[in-house]
């Protein structure tokens, strides 16, 4: 593998071909001379001229290059790097789903809408939820479209508020995606134990506020323990809650943002239902409401009437579209088919062994590593490596020699209330013998800290390249491959 | 509870709790309160082993009409195009499909270097700048060009022609609703923007004038003499293509677009329903800091080695937060794996073969069916792959009767614009055989009859 530094274009050889096309069963048709000239390319466009096995090969020795999830253990905290089964994979291949054309006649696209239709109802009980738009392409599109139902909420009361309420532990989309909906961002400072200040969060509650949105369990990785109150404070104030459904695999089976007081949610099927993340998308972000909020659902709704399904576009109340179609319905397929395969006993199970996978790295590791918060905690646990940190390591240092020990790393620096972050989440799919080596490693980088740094720094060694000039890369913005002379 | 997709057995799970000093995993959800909890099991169907649920879904796909077993002549958004074989191959590598957002450069160089490529293919073919790792789709991608032109600009309107997909248009209005930018729509009289009312349109407020080509009815736009306008104005250009196309037509960057944004589907992506789907994104060099989404740029190591990282994260919701260019997190890595994998494997020839093959066979098709009595083009303006009929009948009864023999005639137009309730939308590609258009107007004659 190492050495292989190609890149497609790198690879052309002028008269090259890899496309089987049919030849023209009618008459021919010359652009150049049906339309204006300069409505036509004059010359093709410099893409490669490569054979098929030149593709194959290419790609598959660059695949060579990531670590997945399939062949490296992924502790992304806050990511829920599960193992992502290929049976769902065939089912979302399937001809009668991945060659269905979104504007099929409703007659023909019957088995399609049943499946979000009955997506759309298992997502709504396991969130505690009373209805839920499949549209949203991803969390962040999730958390837009949530916000803007509560926007459309209080417009239609008459009411004018102006600003949306986030703790300073929030993921980054949630003030990007507030901000985007036209509000004003406003922080709320968390305990030192990560938890809401409840006396802070009263101080910021008031007639101008339209909603706090909270992460549960939050990010670093505990669960809210006066949620209810949170939420009710909030009711009393006219202020909607909403839930980052980040977080979601802990609580599957065991509590449900609906019955803790949340009035709108989102799912991340990449995360909790395992669709696949890509090397960073597609996803889906189905969004979840109380009643309250379903008249302001993007359009169109599945609807079912009797035993039929259809696209129902007339809902004069609706905060309009997301997306041209009707989300990732691929992702659907895939999610829809492990909560089939799961049943409501096995999505309890889930989160159980998620819980007790991140307890037992957590144990094993507190010894070495300063625990953020103390135990136990939900699906993933944060430590700091500030103790590290006095010796010259870093998160970082400590994520790139992990990464020639064999894992990819945890996620580092994030929460940002946490110094040297390194957030850990090992899901339920991880057996214990890869945790025990994880651990492993962890501790003997705790040792290598104290004994070499040295060894440390120069980390990675092992992957194709060395630690990358990031600094090079923005102040002279390479963005795409061209000839050199 | 056994599950193939759980590792712990009983005997394990005691072992670890054993290590934390817990008598059973409820001990470790302590700080849940009791009012908090759920207190029965989820009320969901039984759960289903491989055989079950493959049956399931089987007849789930089954219901559905799959562009293999009908002739598609569907468009508006989403095409028939040829998906070459190694496509599904490819991205079905584990170590692509599930890898996370390379955050780790060093162990993410495979994911990084196909974003690479595909930066240079979409910026080369749109005749832009640059171009970004992707967006969610063809819609959100116009709807963050027109927040990107209001903050570029400070100007707080956008003129589109009319000639914009509508489902695009009504998603560019969600995402417009938060700053409040007021959108404003130029009339198509005969199949494309009327300029002189687009004109009166583009002012001092105006941010940017958004056309498509070829539009959302097939025809094609005069883009340069739609730049000029924009631009007389102080306004940018941005245009909505199909990149399929661009192996055929004229790059937009090159007619004076600022802006080029679309839907990539076509480029090797199934249809699977309308998503997920592979928004396009390139810009000028003027307007790179204010990009949405992903960018890759390439660099070296330590020692010197090239190699490539996510670049200029400044712009990002996870530096940035509130101040973010965008709130885009996850995208559509692995449909944009797709479509560079599909835009090496067609090439330099291949994909202006395919516009080629589709444009003729959408002429042969529009002749054909136009030879119908009572069917007529519903537009004079030059067309592309895809045309508006005009036919004698109701367009949902004729799309209904021939679904039934086996042909996905098109597009009935009746529930985006009323205008043209007697239209159909046909799209012909590459796919499209001279016996299925045969019997497609075959079909229509006794249909319209």
């Amino acid at each position: 593998m190492a050495g292989y530094d190609k890149l497609i274009f790198e690879l052309s050889s002028p008269g090259r071909e890899a496309y089987s096309l049919p030849e023209s069963d009618v008459p021919a048709w010359d652009p150049r001379a049906a339309l204006p000239a300069s409505y036509v390319r004059a010359e093709a466009p410099a893409l490669p001229e490569v054979s098929e096995f030149d593709v194959v090969r290419h790609y598959s020795r660059l695949s060579r290059m990531n670590y997945g999830v399939d062949t490296h253990f992924y502790p992304l905290g806050s990511c829920t790097m599960k193992y992502n089964p290929r049976l769902n994979e065939d089912m979302a291949r399937l001809p009668g789903f991945a060659r269905l054309h979104p504007l099929a006649p409703e007659a023909l696209s019957q088995g399609a809408l049943a499946l979000m239709h009955e997506l759309g109802a298992m997502l709504g009980e396991i969130a505690g939820m009373d209805a839920v738009s499949l549209q949203p392409a991803a969390g962040a599109q999730g958390e837009l479209t949530g916000v803007l139902l509560i926007r459309a909420y209080h417009a239609a009361r008459g009411e004018k508020r102006t600003k949306v309420l986030v703790p300073d532990s929030a993921h980054g989309t949630n003030p990007a995606s507030t901000a985007l909906a036209g509000y004003e961002v406003a922080e709320v400072k968390s305990l030192p134990n990560g938890e809401v200040d409840l006396d802070a969060l009263a101080r910021h509650l008031d007639t101008d506020v339209a909603a706090f949105m909270i992460t549960v369990p939050n990010t670093l990785g505990m669960f809210e323990p006066r949620i209810v109150e949170i939420t009710e404070l909030c009711h009393a104030k006219g202020v909607q809650v909403y839930m980052d459904g980040a977080n979601l695999n802990a609580i599957l089976g065991i509590a449900r943002p609906g019955d803790l007081g949340f009035d709108v949610c989102h799912f991340n099927l990449h995360k909790t239902f395992t669709t696949p993340h890509g090397g960073g998308g597609p996803g889906a972000g189905p969004v979840g409401v109380r009643a309250h909020l379903e008249p302001f659902l993007p359009v169109p709704v599945v609807t079912k009437a009797g035993d039929r399904y259809a696209l129902d576009w007339k809902r004069p109340r609706s905060i309009g579209k997301l997306q041209a179609f009707w989300g990732n319905f691929g992702m659907l397929v895939r999610a829809y088919a492990y909560i089939r395969t799961m049943g409501a006993d096995g999505l309890r199970s889930v989160a159980e062994n998620a819980i007790l996978n991140a307890n037992y790295v957590m144990k094993r590791l507190e010894r070495d590593y300063d625990v953020a918060v103390p135990g136990p905690c939900m699906h993933e646990c944060v430590l700091s490596a500030r103790r590290q940190k006095k010796l010259g390591v870093t998160a970082t240092d400590i994520a790139k020699r992990l990464l020639d020990l064999g894992f990819y790393a945890p996620s580092t620096y994030f929460p940002l209330i946490v110094e040297e972050a390194l957030m850990i989440e090992p899901t339920e799919t991880e057996a214990k013998e890869t945790l025990d080596a994880f651990c492993d490693a962890m501790i003997r980088i705790a040792r290598e800290a104290e004994s070499s740094p040295a060894l440390i720094h120069d980390a990675p060694v092992t992957t194709p390249v060395g630690r990358l000039d990031q600094t090079r890369a923005a102040r002279e913005p390479d963005l795409r491959w061209t000839r050199r002379p | 509870m056994a599950s193939r997709y759980i590792a712990n057995t009983p005997r394990e799970q005691r072992e670890m709790l054993g290590v934390l000093g817990a008598g059973s995993i409820d001990d470790l959800l302590v700080k849940i309160p009791p009012k908090a909890r759920l207190s029965r099991p989820l009320a969901l169907p039984p759960a289903l082993d491989e055989t079950g649920l493959v049956r399931h879904l089987r007849a789930l796909a089954g219901e559905n009409a799959d562009a293999d077993a009908y002739a598609c002549f569907l468009g508006a958004g989403s095409y028939d195009h040829y998906v070459p074989s190694p496509i599904g191959h490819l991205v079905s590598r584990g170590e692509f499909l599930t890898a996370y957002t390379p955050y780790q450069p060093e162990a993410s160089q495979g994911t990084l270097r196909s974003i690479y490529e595909w930066q240079t293919m979409i910026a080369e073919l749109c005749g832009m700048d640059v171009a970004n790792a992707s967006l969610y789709d063809g819609a959100s991608s116009l709807a963050e060009a027109a927040l990107m032109a209001h903050a570029a600009t400070e100007r707080g309107e956008i003129v589109l022609s009319s000639g914009v997909n509508p489902l695009y248009r009504r998603v560019t209005a969600t995402y417009g609703g938060g700053p409040g930018l007021r959108l404003r729509t130029a009339p198509i009289p005969d199949g494309v923007t009327d300029l002189a009312a687009a004109r009166k349109l583009v002012g001092s407020k105006t941010a940017a004038l958004v056309v498509q080509t070829p539009n959302f009815y097939g025809c094609l736009e005069d883009v340069a003499a739609a730049a000029e306008l924009a631009h007389a104005a102080g306004a940018l250009l941005i245009v909505v293509a199909d990149p399929v196309n661009l192996g055929v037509l004229e790059a937009p960057g090159r007619l004076g677009a600022d802006i080029v944004v679309g839907e990539g589907q076509g480029l090797g992506v199934p249809m699977s329903f309308g998503g997920p789907s592979l928004g396009v994104f390139a810009a000028r060099q003027a307007l790179v800091r204010r990009l949405p989404g992903r960018l890759v740029g390439a660099t070296v190591d330590r020692d010197g080695a090239r190699g490539f990282v996510l670049t200029l994260q400044t712009r990002e919701q996870h530096i940035r937060r509130a101040k973010a260019t965008s709130n885009i997190c996850t995208n559509v890595a692995l449909c944009a794996l797709m479509g560079t994998i599909y835009l090496a494997i067609l090439g330099r020839r291949g994909l202006a073969r395919v516009g080629e093959l589709s444009a003729a066979k959408a002429h042969y098709a529009a002749e054909r069916l136009a030879r119908v009595p009572g069917v007529a083009l519903r537009f004079g303006a030059p067309f592309f792959k895809e045309f508006a009929l005009r036919l004698p009948k109701s367009p949902e009864r004729v799309a209904a009767r021939l679904a039934k023999q086996g042909i996905l005639a098109g597009l009935p137009l009746k529930a985006l614009d009323r205008a043209l309730a007697d239209c159909l939308l046909v799209a012909v590609t590459e796919r499209r055989t001279k016996e299925e258009i045969d019997r497609f107007a075959d079909a229509l004659g006794k249909a319209v009859a």
